[in-house]
């Protein structure tokens, strides 16, 4: 050990000394030039990409409209080199999209765009030069200068390897998996030619988790990628599944392992379509409607949501946003339904009365107004905002409507005998499963729904028929509670229950006019005009005339978004109408939407939902009718049977009441 | 104690001044460079003419030092010494296989085992008489030689003590004793004549590297936080040490907590934050409390808090505790551990530098990194990178364990060779066996054979030979150990401890541990050791963090130094070292056997069966632990291991 001068308490020099005086300037100066001297010292691999991170962790509340206002600052791009050849990306572009930009396509598995980049299945592993392990290029960002090899031998070595293990401890029963064929497993297994799997090994097994109507859990197929975690964390925010355990014990699982009937899930879907296997699917409810159809005495009556009739086409190969109403129709005709409806029907009846609702609330001043009309929604507001309850409409959702008036009107009018009807629901929705189940819509008896089947099961029971669907004739919905209008239909859009109910509060709040058949753009102008608050399509808030009214209205979907709303009003802004869906995009995001996992579909995100919902507006721009109001049999129905909206027969049939729930149940 | 801020330099030095008396009889522990001139004066100054030192290590305390301590105050009020002879409760020594330690000065002569009963001996001989007790002191375990004070000790003999300086020197609960250690004077320095990128290039200049694992270049980590343009930004330092057997971070946090705090305040000021979070394990309550009343006294007095020595810099320190997982040592996982999430590793970049804690850029160092900073700074950087390597400076503070005489604690220079360390501090295997392999850098380390016990140890000769320096493990194994048996362990460590985020990891060795359980059940297969080298290599490849990366290395090492011994458990069906109980057996030796009976007694399963004269003694294979208690206490020795 060197030795010390015990006497001289700090070892400086004279020089060092002189400079005490000014240490304080020093300190300044180097201060000031920290900015210029950080492009030199941050080496290529620690970016300083921070500031992004930085508003992203942000919850700044919506109202401060000002923020998107801010100009966006110019994409900074970056040039590297991708097997060889030059790309330029924007900086901090995982290296998977920016090999996508260029035709490679990276294997991945954990990897869904925006909602889950943690670098998880290590399917996506790359070389970078510079680097002693291989990288998982579905976060690495692009940096300049990175040379980035992705079809080496390591690199296919340890992909095969990764994928290998992963299917060592799987339940490998392909044939009869909900999602064969359908499954990102298989298709990576295919791609990387997986002919033999060693070592093998135990493989774990657990008990399939379904004591809930809607959604099955069978951990004997998960592969750990925790997208259904990070959809329900972020996008819903409902915070259900987390890891649990260590090493090859670890579970993606509810608390405890709980069912998810037993845990504040609200059973929206959203896992289903996010989870790339067979580890989290419909419970399925066909067999039961196979053996109702079977029966000649039954009359069976089907109604379809807005939104199946621009999705179930993928399912047959369509691309996405295909319109095949007529297709559906006759195809559940083959399938032995006895009448064909439309729920956008009973859209427009809900319209009818939530308008008429919100009118009435709006003049006594107890607002904000909330609408109903999704089941996830409610189960949310339930769980985790009791206190909204008293704003929620108290209007039934249109499925559940439609299935009280099939029993308490159709059934009663032609004269069918109860026992022998049946009513069943083709939904976007997981959570409509679990709507039909709930005491409050039913008889005391008898649910007014007795099977929902999703968008999937629907396509399912078509290929078990045998049916070429591309091939089919369209035919017609049924009359009369087939017919409604282009508000009715855009229900399964996000936005598009406000825009339906703002049209006929329109007509009502104005004495009469209309807005007709203006092109769907006009009618948004002149009525509805969208104020995008956040640059965030997921939360919208504008003010909207209404004759000598000005009305604030919110629309948000996925239940992440609707807390912002929600917190809002908390916080003390002031809106009068808030439209919420569960799911992203609304219907047409449901999570019983058709599962987009095929090899077809090579990008790995959730951005086709657009394509559905343009479909949607398409529809409403194509029909004649396209207030509820104006829904012919809708105005008969109240002549004959329900009086007048908001009546007592209208609110026994249609309205329905909620409770407030904890974190189990 | 004074309650007054300290403000200057001036007051550090009158602390020190009115201070240091009362250290200079102990200074003698390590390696004392005073000359004896300076050694009188010092003694003359001293107002004691004894001082006790009493280890209150969790080690030693762990023995009951508490209870010594007690016994040594009362003997001193009753023979009314209380200004002649002066207690001290004080850090590790390293040598907490002998605790509880006392340590007596002048001299420093080393007390091993004390208990109670002894503290009067001590007095009468010792104290009164200035005999030592020859039967309390260190007593080499083979040669039986006793050895009167540290200097004289080889365990302590080629240690340099750094990091561990004040360790076994000050009372830890006194900041005044750390002061007079020069404590403080490197941020009094820091603050009054450098700027940030002065210190950072001290730093740097020194080439410390990281002592929790990696070796990263700590001067260049602190210039990329420093770099980093952000309003926020935070120190933390990694106390989470979950390396089983690695204990030296704990034992600076209880023998010199302020020598943490006092680095982490410097690393605030270079990099640009004023606040820091120490990361400890909720296992170490005696360094957390230690660490409370540290950071207690240095905010009373004004070392810690707002404006300190009135340079204008603010600085604070919290401590979180940790569930002790060992993946929560990672850095990433560690960061959000303390933001109260599940404490599981991220993919970097983003580096914590640039991203970490609640997404500021943040400042990540191990407790041992941080205990070298202030002696940098005071040294300065060229004294520090005078000792060590070529390619790692300084010291390493290493925990020796396993079959070896002195286990305990050491802090040796980077070079020092495995051989210095195993026969020269660590006194040589016990019971004449001979060295079979040492284990360096636990759970992420590998397995080395004799042929390697000259190398001079440092990050990248370790790495060469297939090892890791890790947190610095350092566990022997004699030829009673089973290699496989050694690589089973580790992986059942590994796997248990596996976040289970990514999949090489959580499956891939789980896959490489079914082998080795299958190899040591008697079930391999000769197929098996490439399997086991394919996917080891694999997973280091495509692990997601550190974990996964290293944890085949103890199976691949002992697979390459000891190969043999693996093939012996798969063709012959046999372990030579007697371990794996599948493959071995205790049998008595029906010839040799008197029908003594002394085996059964000694049984601690009761797997023997037999009677004296009448029935022969038999051991059943299933009972049988293996753990050959019997082998050593039959007279005749007839039980034999196969
Ligand atoms: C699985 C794992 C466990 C770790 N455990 C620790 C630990 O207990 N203490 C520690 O200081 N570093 C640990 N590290 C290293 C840290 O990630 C990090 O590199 C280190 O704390 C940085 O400080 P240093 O540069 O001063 O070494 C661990 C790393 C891994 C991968
Ligand atoms: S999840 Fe995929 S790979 Fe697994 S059984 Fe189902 S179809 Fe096969
Ligand atoms: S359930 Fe599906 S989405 Fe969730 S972690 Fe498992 S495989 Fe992934
Ligand atoms: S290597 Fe192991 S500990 Fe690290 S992230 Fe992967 S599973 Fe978790
Ligand atoms: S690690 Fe990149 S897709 Fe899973």
């Amino acid at each position: 050990m060197q030795k010390r001068n015990k006497n001289a308490l700090i070892t400086t020099s004279d020089e060092e000394r002189q400079n005490n005086s000014t240490v304080q300037a020093r300190r300044e100066k180097e201060q000031a030039g920290m900015e210029a001297s950080m492009a030199t010292a941050s080496d290529g691999s620690i970016s300083a990409n921070s500031k992004e991170s930085a508003s992203k962790r942000a919850q700044t509340l919506p109202g401060t409209a000002e923020q998107s206002k801010e100009p966006a600052e110019p994409k900074e791009m970056v040039t590297l080199q991708i097997d060889g050849i030059t790309v330029e990306v924007e900086k901090g572009l995982s290296l998977l999209e920016a090999a996508r930009n260029i035709g490679i396509n990276i294997p991945s598995l954990c990897y869904l765009k925006d909602i889950n980049e943690i670098g998880a299945c290590r399917v996506c592993l790359v070389e970078i030069e510079g680097q002693r392990t291989l990288q998982a290029s579905c976060v690495y960002p692009s940096v300049d200068g990175l040379i980035v090899r992705t079809n080496t031998a390591r690199v296919r070595k340890a992909r095969k390897r990764t994928v290998e293990l992963l299917l060592s401890n799987h339940h490998r029963e392909c044939t009869t998996c909900n999602r064969n064929l359908n499954c990102e497993l298989q298709n990576v297994a295919d791609d990387l030619a997986i002919r033999d799997i060693e070592p093998t090994g135990e493989v774990r097994r657990y008990e399939i988790h379904d004591n809930n109507p809607a959604i099955q859990r069978d951990y004997n197929k998960c592969i750990h990628c925790r997208r259904c975690e990070a959809i329900c964390s972020k996008m819903q925010q409902c915070h259900v599944y987390s890891a649990q355990n260590r090493g090859f014990e670890t579970v993606i699982a509810p608390a405890f392992m709980r069912d998810l009937g037993e845990v504040a899930c609200i059973m929206c879907g959203q896992c289903v379509i996010a989870c790339p296997v067979g580890s989290l699917t419909d419970k399925e409810s066909m067999s039961p409607i196979w053996e109702i159809l079977e029966d000649p005495r039954n009359h069976v009556v089907v109604q379809t949501a807005p939104s199946i009739q621009v999705t179930l086409g993928e399912e047959f190969g369509l691309p996405v946003g295909t319109v095949v109403t007529g297709k559906m129709v006759t195809a559940l005709r083959r399938l032995g339904f006895d009448q064909v409806f439309a729920t956008d029907f009973a859209a427009d009846l809900t319209i009818m009365e939530e308008a008429h609702e919100f009118i009435g609330r709006f003049e006594e001043g107890r607002l904000p107004f909330l609408t109903s009309c999704c089941p996830g929604w409610i189960k949310f507001c339930e769980h985790f905002y009791p206190q909204f309850i008293p704003n929620l409409s108290t209007c039934k959702s249109p499925m559940s409507m439609f299935g009280a008036l099939t029993r308490f009107y159709h059934g009663k009018k032609r004269d069918i005998d109860p026992e022998r009807l049946f009513s069943v629901a083709i939904m976007p929705c997981t959570a409509k499963k679990y709507e039909a189940a709930r005491p409050e819509h039913s008889d005391g008896k008898r649910p007014h729904i007795d099977y929902v089947l999703t968008t999937r099961e629907l396509a399912m029971m078509i290929r078990q028929a045998g049916i070429d669907f591309a091939k089919l004739p369209d035919s017609e919905y049924d009359s009369p509670l087939g017919e409604y209008t282009g508000a009715g239909t855009i229900f399964g859009a996000t936005g598009g229950v406000m825009e339906a109910a703002l049209r006929t509060a329109y007509w009502a709040m104005t004495g009469g006019k209309k807005v007709e058949n203006s092109p769907q753009e006009e009618v948004r102008e002149q009525t509805v005009e969208f104020r995008e608050i956040r640059g965030q399509s997921g939360l919208k808030i504008s003010k909207v005339r209404l004759g000598d009214h000005e009305i604030k209205v919110a629309v948000a979907h996925g239940t992440g978004n609707a807390r912002q709303i929600l917190e809002a009003i908390i916080a003390g802004e002031k809106i009068d109408y808030v439209e919420i869906m569960a799911c992203p995009g609304g219907c047409v995001g449901g999570g019983g939407q058709p599962v987009l996992g095929g090899r077809d579909h090579r990008k790995i995100s959730l951005d086709y939902r657009h394509n559905r919902s343009d479909a949607l507006y398409n529809i409403d721009y194509s029909k004649k009718l396209r207030n509820s109001h104006e829904n012919a049999t809708i105005q008969n129905l109240y002549k004959t049977y329900l009086d007048h909206p908001g009546s007592e027969k209208a609110h026994k049939v249609l309205h329905t009441a909620y409770r407030a729930r904890n974190r189990w149940s | 104690m004074t309650l007054q801020k300290i403000q200057s330099l001036e007051d550090l030095n009158s602390i020190k001044e009115k201070t240091m008396p009362y250290l200079s009889l102990r200074l003698g522990a390590f390696g004392d460079d005073r000359t004896s001139q300076e050694k009188a004066e010092a003694l003359a100054s001293s107002p004691y003419n004894h001082s006790i030192m009493v280890c209150a290590g969790t080690g030693c305390l762990s023995s009951n030092s508490q209870k010594v301590k007690e016994q040594l105050l009362e003997e001193i009020n009753k023979r009314h010494l209380a200004d002649k002879v002066e207690i001290v409760k004080t850090g590790c020594f390293g040598f907490c296989e002998l605790g509880p330690v006392v340590v007596i000065h002048p001299g420093a002569y080393f007390y091993c085992r004390i208990q109670p009963e002894d503290v009067q001996d001590i007095f009468d001989n010792h104290i009164e008489k200035g005999q030592a007790v020859q039967r309390l002191l260190y007593k080499n375990p083979t040669t039986h030689e006793i050895t009167e004070t540290m200097d004289e000790n080889k365990f302590f003999h080629p240690q340099t003590r750094i990091a561990l300086r004040n360790c076994g020197i000050i009372n830890p609960e006194k900041m005044d004793e750390y002061i007079a250690r020069d404590g403080y004077r490197a941020l009094a320095k820091v603050l009054m004549e450098m700027t940030p990128s002065e210190v950072v290039k001290t730093v740097r200049d020194s080439e410390l590297r990281g002592r929790g694992g990696a070796g990263f270049l700590t001067g260049r980590k602190w210039a990329f936080t420093a770099a980093v343009k952000q309003d926020y930004k935070y120190v933390v330092c990694n106390a989470d040490e979950g390396d089983p057997g690695a204990f030296m971070d704990r034992s600076i946090l209880e023998g010199d907590p302020h020598a943490v705090l006092e680095a982490m305040a410097i690393a605030g000021y270079a990099v640009g934050a004023s606040e820091g979070y120490i990361y400890v394990r909720a296992e170490y309550p005696i360094a957390v409390a230690r660490l409370e009343k540290a950071i207690e006294e240095a905010t009373q007095k004004g070392l810690l808090g707002e404006n300190i020595l009135g340079s204008g810099f603010n600085f604070t320190v919290e401590i979180r505790l940790g569930a002790g997982a060992f993946v929560c040592g990672e850095e990433t996982a560690l960061l959000r551990s303390v933001t109260g999430q599940r404490g599981e590793p991220r993919s970097r970049p983003p580096y914590p530098a640039v991203q970490g804690l609640w997404d500021k850029p943040t400042l990540l160092n191990n407790v041992e990194t941080y205990a070298n900073i202030p002696q940098i700074i005071l040294q300065g950087p060229q004294w520090y990178a005078s000792i060590g390597t070529e390619g790692s400076k300084g010291t390493k503070i290493f925990s020796l364990a396993g079959k070896i005489n002195n286990t305990g604690l050491i802090e040796v220079p980077m070079g020092t060779t495995l051989r210095t360390i195993v026969y020269e501090i660590g006194g040589g295997i016990p019971q004449g066996k001979s060295f079979k392999a040492i284990q360096t850098g636990g759970p992420s380390g590998g397995c080395l054979p004799a042929e390697h016990l000259d190398k001079p140890i440092d990050y990248e000769s370790l790495t060469e030979i297939g090892s890791m320096m890790g947190s610095g493990g350092l566990i022997v194994m004699d030829e009673s150990d089973c290699m496989v048996d050694i690589a089973r362990f580790y992986l059942e460590f590994t796997q248990d401890e596996s976040c289970g985020k990514c999949t090489p990891c959580r499956i891939g060795t789980k896959r490489l541990l079914e082998i080795v359980n299958r190899i040591t059940e008697g079930n391999g297969k000769l197929e098996d050791l490439e399997i086991l080298e394919e996917l080891g290599h694999d997973i280091q490849e495509a692990s997601l963090c550190g974990l996964g990366q290293t944890a085949p290395n103890p199976v691949l090492s002992t697979l390459h130094y000891f190969r043999e011994e693996f093939i012996t458990h798969i063709q012959d069906k046999r372990c030579p070292a007697g371990v794996c109980k599948a493959l071995s057996r205790h049998e008595i030796d029906q010839e040799k056997c008197i029908s003594c009976s002394i085996c059964t007694k000694h049984c601690p399963v009761k797997a023997i069966s037999g009677e004296r004269k009448v029935k022969p003694f038999l051991i059943d294979p299933d009972i049988c632990t293996n753990c050959g208690i019997c082998v050593e206490k039959c007279p005749p020795k007839a039980i034999l291991r196969r």
